[in-house]
């Protein structure tokens, strides 16, 4: 019988398997960043143990970083702690840092496909759950938490269960103005923030084929916010244009040899799947979610549902949720105003997001009501785009380029959003105070994003594009 | 390293019915700048039990003294979101043993059993089982055996059976870690990486 995509690695990877017990995994690279590491390094030390393969092991500093004045000292003395720890271990433990100030710093899921680190047919894990980002190459990768981290530091390998394994095929043409981000955020409104709990989901069919890679990581990104162990697409040509000649892929005849190897990476014809969804891509409207969770979106011209809807014991916590966002049954985002914008993140901070963006507002300007901040995901990311001239194209238009890091994702560095304020956000969580405390989160797609700040409101890009050529 | 040993508990439950709790709520970001494993049970549901002044939310449940216990009982897909094992940090620095829910999220499962805490996973039915004894009387006893893998209401006898992993409740009922498993295969995989 054949086998699925996910198995082919799996299996090339399991060091052992016993009855009884997970299986084994090894990890091909570890990344770690400053703040689920501290008390695995600790471990570590508590152990007498060194870290046992640290060339398979990179850092970086993302989370706590400030996004602008990175030259100078961290102000939080909380978070300059964490970071100068990070510093601290990784002399001591002989990794890798691309820290604060490295030509290679950046969103630790940025970084890895950009230095050609991630590649097809690996295994990658970090102590952070959008690891699932990587599996656009066709590998396997998930997030663990710290006590997995120690594990991995002290062995290179991981104790885990096989997951079930899960294909959602998406097929068909995209309307003009819908993206990536709009395909996970359907799919995740269809199947709900727990819909892929349990499995290992490789996304297939021609849509998705079409898709760049920069694309096929905002889809992968979000596997983990329907719960997914993790979520991969085949390598194709796609795939291997993007790895070849970055600063760590294979080379010359190691090079060959790999292409070789990746090519037998996709699941087989007769390959079984313990499930199978499947999506056409013209029911896809740019998408916004109205909710506390990620399963909480709609078509942006749609209303959001009545709690009548719902069944009774569920209604509370939608209930909870409306409040929070200060929405009521029925009621439709579109031309609602919003108060900032924020356009980064591991999901969506990639040089093709920033070039859409730009290209978008080029010529236009935001509205008055609105703070907008573009983070770039590494500094190889905004490098490119100050080469590019993007970053005049961005600060004509009020969205100034700021310095990388996690940003206002997570509300644990300085970039947070004001309570009850509303942020359209190309982030991939909606959680309660998870932009700051209080504030209210409606994730969309880079362009939606953009297109709410030039109208100061929830906007449906579509209606730009009689006028643009460019979407 | 030796950790927390896991059998048997019998105590009275706290009652959270809110579905799909990510660990974000649990434990806000801004509380993760700490570099060790202690005191994360005081920003335990930090924002749903204390205002933007520090001052205790009367109406949320930790904090409402008829409610206590070393369990906590929440709605489906509990522990959704970030990986942060600060999540299960906070909930047993609190004081709290088992999770019981109708589903959790995968990673906070992880990363609860490596921690000493054990989730429970149970039927809808009896998670509203439980709810109704806890809010017909806050007193109300439950009992979770994880040798015998069975949950009980001490007052009906009504009880129902969970799945865990034998190899984590092996773990769990004798206080094993992980690590020393896996580093007595060291060898195993200093052959693996040869043959590559």
């Amino acid at each position: 019988m054949g086998q699925t995509l996910f198995d082919k690695i799996w299996d090339a990877h399991v060091v052992s398997s016993n009855e009884g017990f997970p299986d084994i995994l090894y990890i091909d690279t570890h990344f770690i960043h400053e703040v689920t590491s501290p008390q695995a390094f600790d471990g570590l030390r508590t152990r007498g143990l060194p870290v046992f393969r640290p060339k398979q092991t990179v850092a970086t500093a993302d989370h706590n970083v400030p996004t602008i004045d990175q030259h100078l000292p961290i102000k939080e003395e909380l978070s300059r702690y964490q970071v100068d720890m990070l510093t601290k271990n990784c002399k001591e433990f002989g990794i890798e840092l691309y820290g604060l100030g490295h030509p290679y710093q950046g969103i630790v899921h940025v970084i890895g496909p950009e230095l050609g680190i991630t590649r097809p047919g690996g295994t990658y894990v970090c102590g952070d759950s959008h690891t699932s980002t990587h599996g656009a190459f066709g590998a396997i990768a998930f997030g663990i938490g710290t006590s997995q981290v120690e594990q991995v530091m002290a062995t290179q390998c991981l104790l885990q269960s096989r997951p079930k394994r899960m294909k959602i095929e998406v097929n068909g043409t995209l309307q003009k103005g819908v993206g990536a981000k709009d395909i996970i955020l359907y799919i995740i409104a269809q199947i709900s923030a727990a819909g892929g709990t349990g499995y290992a989901v490789e996304y297939a069919g021609d849509t998705i084929r079409s898709l760049s890679m920069e694309g096929r990581m905002t889809i992968c990104n979000m596997s983990i916010e329907m719960g997914a162990r993790c979520g991969l697409i085949a390598p194709d040509e796609t795939t291997i244009n993007y790895v070849k000649g970055r600063e760590f892929a294979p080379k010359g005849e190691e090079w060959d040899k790999a292409v070789a190897y990746w090519q037998t990476l996709h699941s087989d014809e007769d390959a079984t799947f313990d499930s199978v969804l499947s999506f056409r891509a013209e029911d896809i409207e740019p998408m916004i979610t109205y909710g506390t969770n990620p399963g909480m979106g709609i078509g942006v011209t749609q209303h959001v549902p009545q709690t009548a809807s719902f069944e009774a014991k569920e209604q509370g916590s939608y209930k909870k949720a409306l409040d929070y966002m200060g929405l009521h049954d029925d009621e439709t985002l579109l031309g609602k105003p919003i108060d900032y914008v924020f356009i980064g993140s591991c999901t969506n901070s990639r040089i093709e997001d920033l070039r859409q963006v730009a290209e978008f507002v080029k010529g236009r300007h935001k509205a008055d009501n609105v703070t907008v901040w573009v983070v770039p995901g590494s500094k190889q990311v905004q490098e490119q785009a100050i080469r590019e001239g993007l970053d005049k194209i961005f600060d004509a238009a009020g969205f100034p380029l700021r310095e990388p890091g996690c940003s206002a994702c997570l509300g644990m560095n300085e970039d947070k959003i004001p309570a009850g304020k509303y942020c359209v956000s190309t982030s991939n969580r909606n959680f309660e105070g998870r932009q700051g405390p209080n504030s209210r989160t409606f994730l969309a797609s880079p362009l939606t994003a953009a297109a709410s700040a030039i109208t100061g409101k929830v906007t449906d890009i579509r209606t730009f594009l009689s006028e643009s050529e460019l979407v | 390293m030796a950790t927390k040993i896991f059998k048997h508990i019998q105590t009275s439950v706290v009652p959270l019915p809110i579905e799909n709790i990510d660990t974000d709520q649990i434990i806000p970001a801004r509380f993760l700048k700490a570099t060790t494993r202690d005191g994360f049970g005081n920003n335990l549901f930090r924002d749903w039990r204390f205002d933007g002044d520090d001052n205790p939310k009367q109406d949320f449940v930790l904090n409402n003294p008829n409610y206590s216990g070393k369990i906590l009982v929440a709605g489906k897909n509990f522990g959704c979101g970030s990986s942060r094992e600060h999540a299960a940090w906070a909930i047993a620095d609190y004081g709290f043993d088992a999770v019981v829910s109708s589903f959790f999220a995968d990673i906070f499962k992880g990363n609860a059993l490596n921690n000493g805490l054990l989730p429970v996973q149970v039927s809808e039915d009896f998670l509203k089982k439980i709810f109704d004894a806890v809010y017909a009387d806050e007193h109300a006893v439950v009992e979770i055996d994880l040798v015998d893998q069975f949950i009980r209401l001490v007052a009906t006898g009504e009880q129902e059976s969970f799945e865990v992993n034998p190899y984590k409740k092996a773990c769990m009922t004798n206080g094993y870690d992980d690590i020393d498993y896996i580093l007595s295969k060291k060898e195993t995989i200093a052959e693996f990486e040869a043959q590559r």
